[in-house]
């Protein structure tokens, strides 16, 4: 939307390895903020599965969510582009606030919030359609029906999310027919065929070898100049590879009710997180001392 | 074990005694159940075929009228009979299948666990065990009494019987696609209802499609309820569904193979022949459209 309107990714060939560490552009006054949490907390029913999280997610920047299984980074993530809602008892309190618009007010309608955040899942989820007609699923749903602009968006996707070369001769084939990392590569560019704002990202390489992970990564860098994007991962060198903030969660036991909350712990600049953590608890996660 | 020179090759083999035994049972009593199953199949479509195929022809299934029963097998055809079967099935499939479509769509897609999706989905469970001939009955005195015999009012019987059986096959098909299809079509901005009509609809319309023709050609051999309501007297063709007597082949079926004469009996096979050739039929145009639906889900 608020995106100017740009030229295709020239190149078709493969993308250049991952941005090195001390190649980002991460300055100390950061982008325009796109999320700004306060005190969120969420609940299923009446279990309190996450508490207490406010961070600020900036414009171009890749944010990482990371910490162990069950710390709610999944579920924050979720909540970004109102996927919670489909989860019946899912509910949320506190601010979330998206370009300065409350998430969660009254009069907003979840299918306006994710046309504009678009999500990439942990398992990859193409659609039993056609190769083409998964990427055009998004723009033929938003009314485009004109097919010189359909085709065009097809190729463009591909292109962004390299995989143009590798399927332009098979578009009419099934979408299930791909390896994983070509169908998770799929998932993206059906994602970015309906020109999100934000691009949020559930694990996406943990279904995938090493090899499909890191073209993963290095679309993820191709993009982020038009995208911002939040990734949760459960691996940290992914999270020091791509991102260029990272939010660690960690869990909180309550011992008395056996309950667990997941919280978040600390966030700031990735090299930040990992090479300096100010909470002891961060410091022993990244170490690899838990978790 | 106690110490060996060489290193012992591992047994490799099937393990003997009651492992491989029980095994071997189990996979007999299976190859038997499969056994038992077929013969009555295959006794049926022989005796059927062998009987009925002397007297089944062109001007068979379509001339007119039903002749009575003293006359030979070589008079007339059973037409009426066909076009009435085909009238009333076609009726009630059109009646019952978008209805029951749409029933299954709401209990899985948008009732949820509410207190109406379980009562539609209860009702539907308590439809499947009436008997045929009580929704028959049921037609009869809502419909018939009023409104007079006619090919709707077996239709409106055979669609009740339809429904539930349509609702509960299409729920079940729907239960089967997966979540996260229905996700990443929401992640993309898409309505409830742009999901399930462009995502889950498409993914289960295999099974959609060959549940609702199993229950069309089980209602296309329905007979009693078809007593109440279309009365199965007529020899003549009616092409009018919505009035006057009709007749299909099960009636037909029923009346002639109820008498002694020889003709009418070679009757009752050929219709016999050609209501089970109409379910096959239906089964081969249920394979075709469903492959031509499921050709992008592997």
């Amino acid at each position: 939307m608020e995106q100017p309107e740009q030229n295709p990714v020239a190149t078709t060939s493969l993308p250049k390895p991952a941005a090195l560490q001390e190649s980002k552009p991460v300055s100390d006054t950061p982008g325009v903020a796109v999320f700004d949490t306060k005190n969120l907390s969420i609940y299923y029913g009446a279990f309190r599965a996450v508490t207490d999280v406010s961070l600020t997610v900036h414009e171009n920047e890749i944010t990482a969510f990371i910490g162990p299984s069950g710390c709610g980074k999944t579920t924050v993530l979720r909540t970004l582009n109102r996927m919670n809602d489909l989860i019946p008892t899912a509910r949320v309190d506190g601010d979330v606030h998206y370009r300065g618009a409350s998430l969660y007010a009254k009069d907003v309608s979840p299918i306006a919030v994710r046309r504009r955040i678009g999500m990439v899942f942990q398992k990859p989820n193409p659609f039993p359609k056609s190769i083409y007609d998964n990427v055009a699923y998004g723009p033929r749903i938003n009314g485009e029906r004109n097919k010189g602009r359909l085709n065009e968006i097809v190729e463009r996707s591909l292109r962004q999310a390299a995989l143009w070369d590798e399927v332009k001769d098979r578009l009419k084939h099934s979408g299930l027919g791909l390896s994983g990392g070509q169908a998770q590569r799929l998932c993206i560019a059906r994602t970015l065929a309906v020109e999100p704002d934000v691009v949020l990202m559930d694990e996406p390489a943990s279904a995938l070898d090493p090899i499909a992970t890191g073209r993963i990564e290095d679309l993820m860098h191709e993009i982020k100049s038009r995208y911002t994007i939040v990734i949760v991962t459960h691996n940290m060198q992914q999270a020091t590879r791509v991102s260029d903030r990272t939010a660690f969660f960690s869990v909180l036991v309550d011992s008395k009710s056996d309950t667990r909350t997941g919280t978040l712990v600390e966030y700031g600049r990735t090299e930040q997180i990992f090479q300096d953590p100010h909470d002891s608890r961060t410091q022993a996660y990244v170490t690899g001392r838990v978790g | 074990m106690a110490i060996v020179a060489e290193p012992q090759q591992p047994d490799l083999r099937e393990p003997a005694g009651w492992r491989r035994t029980s095994n071997r049972i189990a996979t007999w009593l299976m190859v038997l159940a499969f056994v038992l199953v077929i013969i009555p199949l295959g006794f049926v479509l022989f005796t059927v075929i062998a009987k009925g195929v002397s007297i089944i022809s062109w001007s068979f299934l379509t001339s007119g009228p039903i002749p009575p029963i003293v006359l030979p097998a070589s008079v007339g055809g059973l037409g009426p009979a066909v076009l009435g079967t085909i009238e009333i099935t076609a009726l009630a499939t059109v009646l019952a299948v978008p209805l029951g479509i749409l029933g299954a769509v709401y209990l899985n897609e948008y009732g949820g666990k509410g207190p109406l999706a379980r009562l539609i989905g209860f009702m539907a469970d308590v439809m499947t065990g009436v008997p045929s001939i009580i929704m028959g009955l049921f037609i009869f005195a809502i419909w018939v009494l009023h409104f007079g015999y006619s090919g709707l009012a077996g239709a409106l019987a055979l669609g009740c019987l339809m429904l539930p059986v349509v609702i509960r096959s299409t729920d079940e098909m729907l239960k089967l696609v997966p979540d996260p299809l229905r996700e990443a079509s929401y992640a993309l901005g898409a309505t409830k209802a742009r999901v399930t009509v462009t995502v889950v609809l498409p993914a289960a319309i295999g099974g959609i499609v060959s549940g609702a023709l199993l229950a069309v050609a089980r209602a296309a051999g329905e007979t009693a309820p078809l007593i109440f309501t279309i009365l199965g007297g007529t020899s003549v063709a009616n092409t009018n569904v919505f009035k006057g007597a009709n007749t299909a082949l099960p009636l037909q079926i029923f009346s002639n193979a109820t008498q002694p004469y020889t003709g009418a009996q070679a009757r009752a096979w050929g219709a016999a022949l050609a209501l089970i050739a109409i379910a096959f039929i239906l089964m081969i145009a249920a394979r075709l459209v469903t492959a031509r639906f499921t050709r992008y889900s592997r």
